[in-house]
């Protein structure tokens, strides 16, 4: 009856041991994974960073200006004044063919077909 | 145990016997019982004074050996731990209000070189001047053989394609150190505002980004603070505006030949800036030093808008005009003598042209009768005048968040006497800078009261103490409509906007004493719509002249006005303002019925 304890017990702490071992290296893969991850993160915010800055400065107001300038002939953009204000009123309704109108035929068309 | 016997019977009897003391043997047997328990004991306590120290010993050796890993070990962050946004360990951005980003910072990479690391240092330094033109080869060469240098910084900032060519030398010795860089993707535009940035303490795997100038300067530490994390610096800027502001406001520059402009436009209610303009300026990613020489104001980093303090002229009547007003000394249609020149002592005041014997107090502001508003300012009174204009804020440096700012005080007359008072009362002999006079006129017209000029966004709307009432700040609007629909301000006049304002020519002094007669700044100080402010703008130009005329023609009237007017033609939509038909003057209603 002894024998068998004192078997079973050297059988459950071998197991132990071995859990423990494998949970250390389990543990440390972890670890290694997750800085690997956060160096990534670190890695895409500082390119999200050189985005936005970018994006910051091709939209800078006077690149706009030169850019508004240069493509005159095919914008036609100007500065936008007080003239350009409208009411609500003066908006037709409901639109009648234009633009608007052939769009939503076009999407239904686009549903109705597989 | 075995215990031996006090009194052995066999040696008590032979001691008998021999006609001994038995006692004796007990004594004797006594002290060797108690010496054996004194070396036990002995024994025991040294035992345990040898295990404390030997506790004490493997105590402080752990301690020691642990402060030894800590000490030499590099730095590692607790990898385990989940981290957020809230580890950011740069500069916070700064963004307009519309959340357009106006400072970021940028990674770029600093070039420094370790000689003894180095295979071909002649070569390196011919090729390294190759790559970045600015280098000297033969200074590298000097820096890289002199004996014992063990470090050389090269370069502060590369960019990307540069660091590639300095990499494709193949130098060994050339080693690169991360930098963050502030970067301003907007170029000049609110130059002034944001100031600009410069690398504090340095070191080779990173460097501090310090604010050299204004709200860089200000907010450093806020900047700075890996607390607020992500969150950027939002400013009551819009990008939009500001730009269309400095575009007009540069080519209204050049049209008037003026050496300096200024602008302001301000929400008359909340006192939140939403563009300020100070040209020339400059590009805050290169940062012009500071003159050494000369004058400073002329230096492009001069903010003519916060730093600069001018007699601004006749702008200051609104001023004494209201507190007439207010105090109800005048009605707007009380008679003013306007018989000139009026005398006082040595000095006396004159108006641009003879406007007859009387004015309406309205008159006097439409007009601009400095005779009229100094005999108003005689009503007032010294002690009044100041204590009004200081509840206005303009005796004070502004509260606005620039580094400049605390350092701009307005200029006061040493004494304020009755000369100094009447002077004042038409805007000479007190300097102000433009902004001051932005958020004193936002306080004239908003309903009466205070505003305090503010470069960040509000959350929510903010009511200062009351300066003046209601009805008096009503009649003021309607005194700067009128300026304009019949006054000195006839050009300002744009469709849909209701302007009204008052302008202002002030000679400029001389450095030595006295004034120039053909340098003036050009003030115009409008707010619009009139019936229901919502911006004040205040336009400044430095020594303007407008020479569409036979002669040249400095007057406000003609340069700062028209500008003005453009500016708000081109800002008043980006702000989103309708254009509205403005309501009847409601005093001309009561006419009617009288």
């Amino acid at each position: 009856m002894r024998g068998v304890f004192y078997v079973l017990s050297c059988l459950a702490v071998m197991g132990l041991a071995w859990w423990a071992y494998r949970e250390n290296y389990a543990t440390q893969e972890s670890l290694r994974e997750v800085g690997r991850l956060q160096a990534e993160i670190a890695w895409l915010r500082e390119s999200l960073a050189v985005q936005r800055a970018e994006w910051a400065y091709l939209n800078r107001p006077a690149r706009l200006a030169a850019l508004v300038a240069l493509n005159f002939d095919r914008l036609q953009l100007l500065p936008m004044e007080a003239g350009q204000f409208g009411a609500i009123g003066q908006i037709a309704y409901p639109p009648i063919g234009g633009a608007l109108g052939r769009s939503v035929t076009l999407s239904s068309d686009g549903e109705g077909a597989p | 145990m075995i215990r031996r016997p006090l009194r052995p019977l066999a040696r008590i009897l032979s001691a008998r016997a021999r006609g001994e003391n038995p006692d004796a043997i007990e004594r004797e047997n006594r002290r060797l019982r108690q010496e054996a328990q004194r070396d036990r004991a002995r024994v025991l306590a040294e035992g345990r004074l040898l295990m404390l120290g030997v506790a004490f010993v493997v105590a402080f050796a752990a301690i020691g050996a642990r402060m030894t890993v800590i000490a030499t070990a590099e730095a590692a962050e607790p990898r385990a731990a989940a981290s957020g946004d809230a580890i950011e360990a740069s500069r916070a951005d700064i963004v307009d209000r519309n959340g357009r980003v106006l400072a970021t910072n940028l990674v770029t990479h600093a070039l420094y070189a370790q000689p003894h690391q180095m295979v071909d240092p002649a070569r390196a330094a011919r090729a390294l001047a190759a790559v970045l033109p600015d280098l000297d080869p033969a200074a590298l060469l000097r820096q890289f053989t002199e004996p014992g240098r063990r470090f050389v910084w090269i370069k502060r900032r590369l960019s990307p394609e540069q660091m590639q060519a300095v990499h494709e030398i193949g130098e060994p010795g050339l080693l690169f150190g991360p930098r963050a860089m502030r970067l301003y993707p907007n170029g000049a535009e609110a130059a002034h505002v944001l100031g600009g940035a410069g690398f504090g303490r340095e070191g080779v795997s990173a460097a501090e980004i310090r604010g050299t100038a204004g709200v860089e300067r200000a907010w450093d530490a806020w900047l700075r603070d890996p607390a607020n994390g992500a969150a950027p610096l939002v400013l009551s800027l819009d990008l939009g505006v500001q730009a269309a502001v400095r575009e007009v406001l540069g080519a209204g520059m050049r049209l008037m030949n003026a050496k300096g402009a200024s602008a302001v436009l301000m929400d008359a209610m909340s006192g939140e800036v939403a563009a300020l303009v100070s040209l020339p300026d400059f590009d805050p990613n290169g940062r012009p030093s500071p003159l050494v020489e000369g004058d400073p104001s002329d230096s492009p980093l001069f903010n003519r808008a916060v730093q600069g303090v001018y007699e601004l002229g006749s702008v200051s009547k609104v001023f004494t005009a209201a507190q007439a007003l207010e105090l109800g000394l005048v009605g707007p249609e009380t008679r003013i003598n306007t018989q000139g020149p009026l005398t006082w002592g040595r000095f006396r005041i004159r108006d641009f042209r003879n406007y007859g014997p009387h004015l309406s107090v309205t008159d006097v502001i439409v007009k601009s009768s400095n005779i009229g508003t100094a005999r108003m300012a005689m009503q007032i009174g010294a002690e009044r005048q100041q204590a009004f204009l200081r509840g206005l804020g303009l005796l004070d440096a502004l509260p606005v968040e620039l580094s400049e700012a605390p350092g701009a005080r307005p200029l006061l007359p040493r004494q304020w006497s009755e000369i100094a008072m009447m002077t004042i009362s038409y805007g000479h002999g007190l300097s102000i800078s433009p902004l001051h006079l932005a958020a004193g006129y936002a306080t004239m017209v908003n309903g009466g009261t205070r505003v305090s000029p503010t470069l960040l966004r509000r959350p929510g709307p903010a009511r200062g103490e009351r300066v003046v009432s209601e009805a008096t700040s009503a009649i003021i609007r309607r005194m700067l409509r009128e300026t304009v629909t019949r006054g000195t301000a006839s050009l300002a006049e744009v469709q849909g906007y209701a302007v009204g304002g008052k302008t202002g020519t002030a000679d400029k002094p001389r450095p030595g004493g006295g004034y120039y007669s053909d340098r003036v700044i050009a003030t115009f100080a409008a707010v619009f719509p009139a019936h229901a402010p919502r911006y004040v703008l205040v336009v400044t130009l430095d020594e303007p002249m407008e020479t569409s005329g036979r002669e040249p023609r400095r007057t406000a009237g003609w340069t700062a006005v028209p500008v003005a007017a453009e500016v708000i033609r081109r800002a008043a939509p980006l702000l989103g303002l309708r254009p509205a038909v403005e309501p009847a003057a409601a005093d001309a209603l009561i006419r009617v019925r009288n």
